[in-house]
């Protein structure tokens, strides 16, 4: 019997299995931002255990609340700022050099397939995009993970999901992680590993890739994975360059990354995505997904472009092309936020950065944001918010909001028109 | 180890996330105590008012409890409001785990279990104790007693008697 790609993972960094499937694996990142990781600091130092197992392999960022917005806000990039000078944590993104966490550590290259990571962030699962096993954890975990380098974890079964055919124009990786969650559910792939293959996942940019795998927790997925490529290794290249000869040399070596024909699946699942449309979430659960054209004309109150899933240049290069040379309706308030500085001034050069401006976005610093409904957009009670970003709960963006999730392109159209629609780059 | 006896509350819904748990606007916080008074503040179920966890150290509820965000303020809440113990359907993976990280049970029963939970007694009077080393829920009612066993791994177990995960490892690892 073959092996998954991430039971391949769990082999090579198994240290040990104290008890029936429990896996203890040792890290090889552990990724930090200031909501969660200071709570844990702050518990170490109680515990008089306030060491890391190693400041090469601890990378950190305030990224949810930046610049801080308040006393509290300081008061946990302060102590996570500290800990880092302390530790000797070279990688840490302050004010000014930060952006949201899932954007700015692969940005870095701080993500190689055959990787093992885990964070204090339900979205951790992006990360396997490059063919990592990279988990979203607790706070006991990430003290765990900061002191010793180890995480346990049960076996990684597996639901395979084989993407066919092509996406239609203006139709996007968003559009098919929304539809993938309708069909799993909410709690469909839990304790499970969502891998994403099929020919449509090879055309896809690491960009797109992250989208899809960073959804994988609302469907209650583990990790997202795909196998690693030649698009991961140009992504990777300048990074990678000292350690191999060619990218084919690179290839091959990552090859082994990548899950065997006879590995055992919980599922097997495909789909032919050549007629999927634009989608979009009505309701306060990520599966709650219907096309866009079924509830087109419903009214929203604010844009939000943005966040870990779509706020990469990929996804601000997409709205730019439906907003060039239009005008937001007066009816809304529109929001765009790079995710990282990089992405920014890509952006800025690229002129994309007008188009926003021209059209009536406000052009917010990297950050989470509105995201997650502590600062830059939060709504007022009864609003409803055309979004790019993962996460539709009740009163995630503001207590009585509405989130719709949606495209970039679909959230674009939504700008202009005041309403929920198809972007002019879908023609159907 | 922590206590697991106490009044029951029942949550007769599925997928309660982490937000209605705790929400975002308190992951500020920096200490346990401060999540207290906030403990499934906007918590969607019809008939439901904050004032029903008072007194509480049982939670019985349906499918995918602890979805969504990966906070560990989730079980926190929970327990400085008193309650070490939740029972449901089915979990999400990360607030089951951080349960047993932090010494507390998160213990998955068979639908027809919770059902027959929520039909014997929502809306009662009644009491559940763990029997940590008998793996089973005893059940007090209207004078009467029933006991209902559960499955609980070994390694989770072992967390909830060393009161937690980071000591464990330290020693270990
Ligand atoms: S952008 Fe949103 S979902 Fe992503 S890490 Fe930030 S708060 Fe979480």
């Amino acid at each position: 019997m073959g092996k998954t790609i991430a039971e391949k993972i769990f082999d090579a960094h198994r240290v040990d299995e104290p008890f029936p499937d429990t896996h203890v694996l040792k890290l090889d990142r552990v990724f930090c931002h200031e909501i969660t990781t200071p709570i844990a600091i702050t518990d170490l130092m109680a515990r008089g255990m306030d060491r890391v197992f190693d400041p090469e392999k601890i990378k950190a960022v305030i990224d949810h609340v930046t610049p801080a917005k308040d006393s509290k806000t300081a008061e946990q990039g302060k102590i996570l700022r500290d800990w880092a000078r302390r530790h000797d944590i070279k990688d840490f993104f302050d004010v000014g050099r930060n952006g949201v966490c899932h954007a700015i550590f692969p940005e870095k290259g701080f993500v190689r397939p055959g990787y093992t990571i885990i964070m204090g962030d339900s979205h951790t699962c992006t990360h396997g995009a490059f063919g990592a096993f990279a988990a979203g954890i607790g706070t006991t975990d990430l003290e765990v993970g900061i002191l010793k380098g180890v995480c346990a974890f049960h076996f990684p079964k597996t639901i395979k999901i084989v993407l066919t055919g092509s996406l239609q124009p203006g139709v996007y990786a968003k559009d098919l992680i929304l539809f993938i969650i309708k069909e799993l559910t909410v709690n469909g792939a839990t304790n499970m590993v969502i891998e994403f293959t099929g020919p449509v996942v090879d055309a896809m940019s690491m960009e797109s890739r992250m989208t899809l795998c960073n959804m994988a927790i609302e469907a209650g997925g583990t990790c997202g994975i795909c196998y690693p490529d030649m698009t991961t290794v140009d992504y990777l290249w300048d990074f990678i360059q000292d350690e191999f000869a060619t990218k084919e040399d690179a290839l091959a070596d990552y090859s082994k990354w990548v899950s065997d024909a006879d590995a055992d699946y919980e599922r097997v699942l495909t789909y032919n995505v050549s007629q999927l449309q634009p989608m979009v979430t009505v309701g306060y659960k990520p599966d709650q997904v219907k096309t866009v054209a079924e509830v087109s004309g419903t009214k929203v109150d604010q844009i939000y472009i943005g966040s870990c899933t779509n706020g990469r240049i990929e996804d601000l290069r997409i709205a730019a092309e439906v907003l060039k040379g239009k005008k937001i309706s007066d009816t809304v308030r529109a929001i765009v936020s790079p995710a990282t500085p990089a992405i920014y001034s890509q952006a800025l050069k690229e002129g994309i950065i007008e188009i926003f401006q021209d059209a009536g976005f406000c052009v917010t610093n990297p950050t989470c944001g509105a995201c997650l409904g502590m600062s830059n957009g939060v709504l007022a009670e009864g609003e409803a918010c055309a979004s790019t970003t993962n996460r539709n709960f009740n009163g995630r963006m503001g207590k009585g909001g509405m989130v719709h999730l949606m495209s970039p392109a679909s959230a674009a159209a939504a700008a202009i028109s005041g309403t929920i629609e198809n972007s002019d780059l879908y023609k159907a | 180890m922590k206590t697991f006896k106490g009044n029951v509350l029942f949550l007769d819904r599925s997928d309660i996330n982490t937000d209605e748990i705790i929400p975002a606007k308190y992951l500020t916080e920096i200490t346990k105590e401060a999540l207290k008074p906030n403990l499934l503040e906007d918590l969607v179920l019809p008939g439901f008012s904050r004032a029903d966890t008072e007194d509480k150290a049982v939670i019985v509820t349906r499918e995918n409890f602890g979805c969504g965000s990966s906070r560990e303020h989730a079980p926190w809440a929970l327990e400085v409001n008193g309650i070490n113990v939740v029972i449901a359907e089915s979990f999400a993976r990360i607030f089951r785990q951080n349960m047993y990280n932090c010494g507390m049970f998160a213990i998955e029963l068979p639908k027809a279990t919770i059902d027959g939970l929520f039909k014997d007694y929502a809306g009662k009077a009644v009491t559940m104790e763990i029997d940590v080393d008998g793996s089973q829920i005893v059940i007090q009612a209207d004078g009467k007693s029933e006991t209902i066993d559960f499955a609980v791994g070994e390694f989770d177990k072992t967390l909830v008697k060393e009161g937690g995960w980071v000591g464990y490892a330290d020693k270990n690892y």
